[in-house]
């Protein structure tokens, strides 16, 4: 009776954690972000099928092109990804989607096209390996990745 | 490929008789409960023969190697039951020349499949008989000669003769796949292109993973394989030669180029082509090289594949907001969406006979593989899972083989991925054998005929 009660206690917590870190099926947590620089997280996430920008990702965004344009010899790749709930085709294209998504905003704040490109993915490149809406959320993403 | 291959067929003696309604018949139409008890003796040869080919190939007895390769195939067309060669009473080499029907009906074999192997002049010559037991009477008889290197290829010769003569439709045996080789944990996969036959033996692996390698698809006359490759990581169409090695870009483009696929003459690849976050439906004639646009729409187009007769063009779009499947005329006109289902479609495929698309169909988190009339209506699924999809048709449009994908566990462990095959009817579902974790398989048509 008391095992299953803490067993319970412990399902509820880890649930609680998960969905924290998941807003309306986009991944809010850092534990797969890196930075570019201090405070400049290099990647956005994605709600499923979608390569819509959250506020919270025009706001990274926006911190990756302040520092391209305090650091203008600098080059960037930007990676889309897709979870591995779709189609290979069609998730190579919904990646070129997402870090196109990326790219006009980062264009939109000043940083030159010529300094940008795009490779998709797709689902070729998951950094979670899990098959759940957690790793999922992870996988749907875009990553700024420095060039050069 | 290796259509060049002297693969003489000195036919001789057929006794093809009229569609004799005694004679036994095998339906594929239906799932098959009964598969029909067939025995295939071991395939005969003189003392001489054996010891001559064991000095070439390594083989004791070549003669039951092949018998052993049609039982394999016969079983797996899940349409026939061979038996037991335990219970065989005639031996090979009488059994060829006149079967006691007595002893065939009496271990309740309904068709029985004779042969001989020699070796003549560096080469194999082989001949072969099926014979209706309850009838006692011959219903085919075939002799071809070929290389010694080429035994294998005789067995599924002699399934698709026999498949042929008791279905009445071709067979799909003398056939290869090619498909995309994998290694390594899920977040770090190392792909390669491979090849094999039909039955999962003759393995080649045809680039060597130092880059990403995607969808490879054969041409109509399986010597060239159109893939997408990330070499120098950019995701570009290329073409391979599968007998020199000579790969070639074919969609070098200022953007990602994928999902191809060959038109049906073999003279045009039909790809897409993605730019600034929109993918369109483009084809490049290879003679010319001139690039045609054939879709011009904000959403994703990709997926593309004609119909047989090239007139029409199936494929995948997200217009209508989600992915669907659309049919238009190869000249990109008279789009119209045939995918209404609940759930997402995607990978249509045309079937070689025109009359179906097969697809891959996402819904309430799982993915089916089924197939639709070319007007949408009459949508079946053939099998449901965690994870599967691209279908590619057997040359007889009667078997689909696709890849399908496992759940890893909590700790994101336990990733797998394999070919499987599922008969047009929805039974029959088999793993494929592959030497490695397999996926985007594509099925070549018949190499000889």
């Amino acid at each position: 009776m008391f095992l299953s009660f803490l067993l319970s206690a412990c399902a509820t917590q880890t649930a609680k954690k998960i969905d924290s870190q998941i807003q309306g099926d986009v991944y809010t947590g850092t534990d797969t972000v890196e930075y570019l620089a201090d405070g400049v997280p290099d990647r956005v996430f994605f709600a499923t099928n979608e390569s819509v920008l959250t506020t919270a990702s025009r706001e990274t965004l926006r911190k990756q092109a302040a520092w391209l344009r305090k650091n203008p010899e600098v080059t960037v790749v930007l990676e889309g990804h897709a979870d591995e709930r779709g189609t290979r085709e069609y998730n190579l294209a919904l990646g070129e989607r997402r870090a196109n998504a990326a790219k006009d905003y980062l264009m939109t704040y000043g940083i030159s096209s010529s300094r940008v490109s795009v490779i998709s993915y797709g689902k070729e490149r998951p950094v979670d390996s899990g098959s759940n809406p957690l790793a999922w959320s992870k996988n749907r993403r875009s990553v700024t990745v420095k060039a050069n | 490929m290796k259509n060049k291959i002297n693969l003489l067929f000195l036919i001789f003696l057929i006794f093809y008789p009229f569609k004799l309604l005694a004679l036994i018949e095998v339906d594929i139409t239906r799932g098959n409960l009964n598969p029909l008890p067939v025995a295939v003796s071991s395939l005969s040869s003189t003392e001489d023969d054996k010891k001559a080919l064991k000095k070439v190939l390594d083989i004791n007895d070549l003669g039951l190697e092949i018998s052993k390769i049609v039982e394999n195939n016969l079983k797996k067309s899940g349409l026939f039951n061979p038996l037991n060669k335990e219970a065989f009473l005639q031996k090979p080499d009488i059994a060829h020349l006149k079967p006691r029907f007595e002893d065939w009906a009496l271990i309740k074999a309904q068709a029985l499949i004779t042969g001989k192997v020699n070796f003549q002049d560096e080469k194999l010559r082989v001949e072969f008989r099926l014979w209706d037991v309850l009838a006692g009477k011959e219903m085919l008889a075939l002799a071809f000669t070929t290389v010694p290197k080429n035994w294998r290829r005789v067995g599924h010769i002699i399934t698709d003769k026999v498949y042929e003569r008791l279905t009445g439709e071709k067979g799909y045996f003398d056939t290869r796949i090619i498909y995309v080789s994998e290694k390594g944990p899920k977040t770090q996969r190392v792909k390669r292109l491979a090849i094999m036959d039909q039955d999962g033996f003759n393995t080649k692996y045809l680039t060597l993973g130092n880059e990403l390698v995607l969808t490879p698809r054969f041409s109509p006359t399986n010597q060239m394989v159109t893939y997408l490759s990330y070499f120098k990581n950019l995701p570009r169409v290329y073409l391979l030669d599968i007998e020199t090695g000579i790969q070639e870009v074919v969609g070098d483009f200022a953007g990602m180029t994928f999902a191809p696929r060959f038109s049906p003459n073999g003279k045009k690849i039909i790809m897409s082509f993605a730019m600034d976050g929109n993918s369109d439906i483009y084809t490049m004639d290879l003679e010319n090289r001139i690039v045609e646009r054939i879709t011009n729409h904000p959403s994703i187009d990709t997926s593309p594949s004609y119909s047989p007769d090239g007139k029409y063009i199936a494929f995948n779009s997200d217009r209508s907001g989600y992915q669907q499947i659309y049919v238009m005329k190869s000249d990109g006109t008279k789009v119209k969406r045939i995918s209404f289902g609940k759930g997402l479609y995607g990978t249509p495929v045309w079937s070689p006979r025109g009359d179906l698309i097969a697809f891959t169909k996402l819904h309430k988190g799982k993915f089916y593989i089924g197939v639709m009339r070319t007007d949408g209506k009459g949508e079946r699924l053939l099998t449901e899972n965690f994870y599967q999809e691209a279908p590619s048709w057997s040359p007889n449009g009667r078997v689909l083989i696709f890849y399908r994908e496992t759940k890893t566990d909590s700790k994101g462990e336990g990733f797998s991925a394999k070919l499987w095959s599922i008969d047009l009817t929805g039974y029959n579902e088999r793993l494929v054998d592959t030497e490695t974790d397999a996926s985007d398989p594509s099925w070549s048509s018949l190499l000889s005929n």
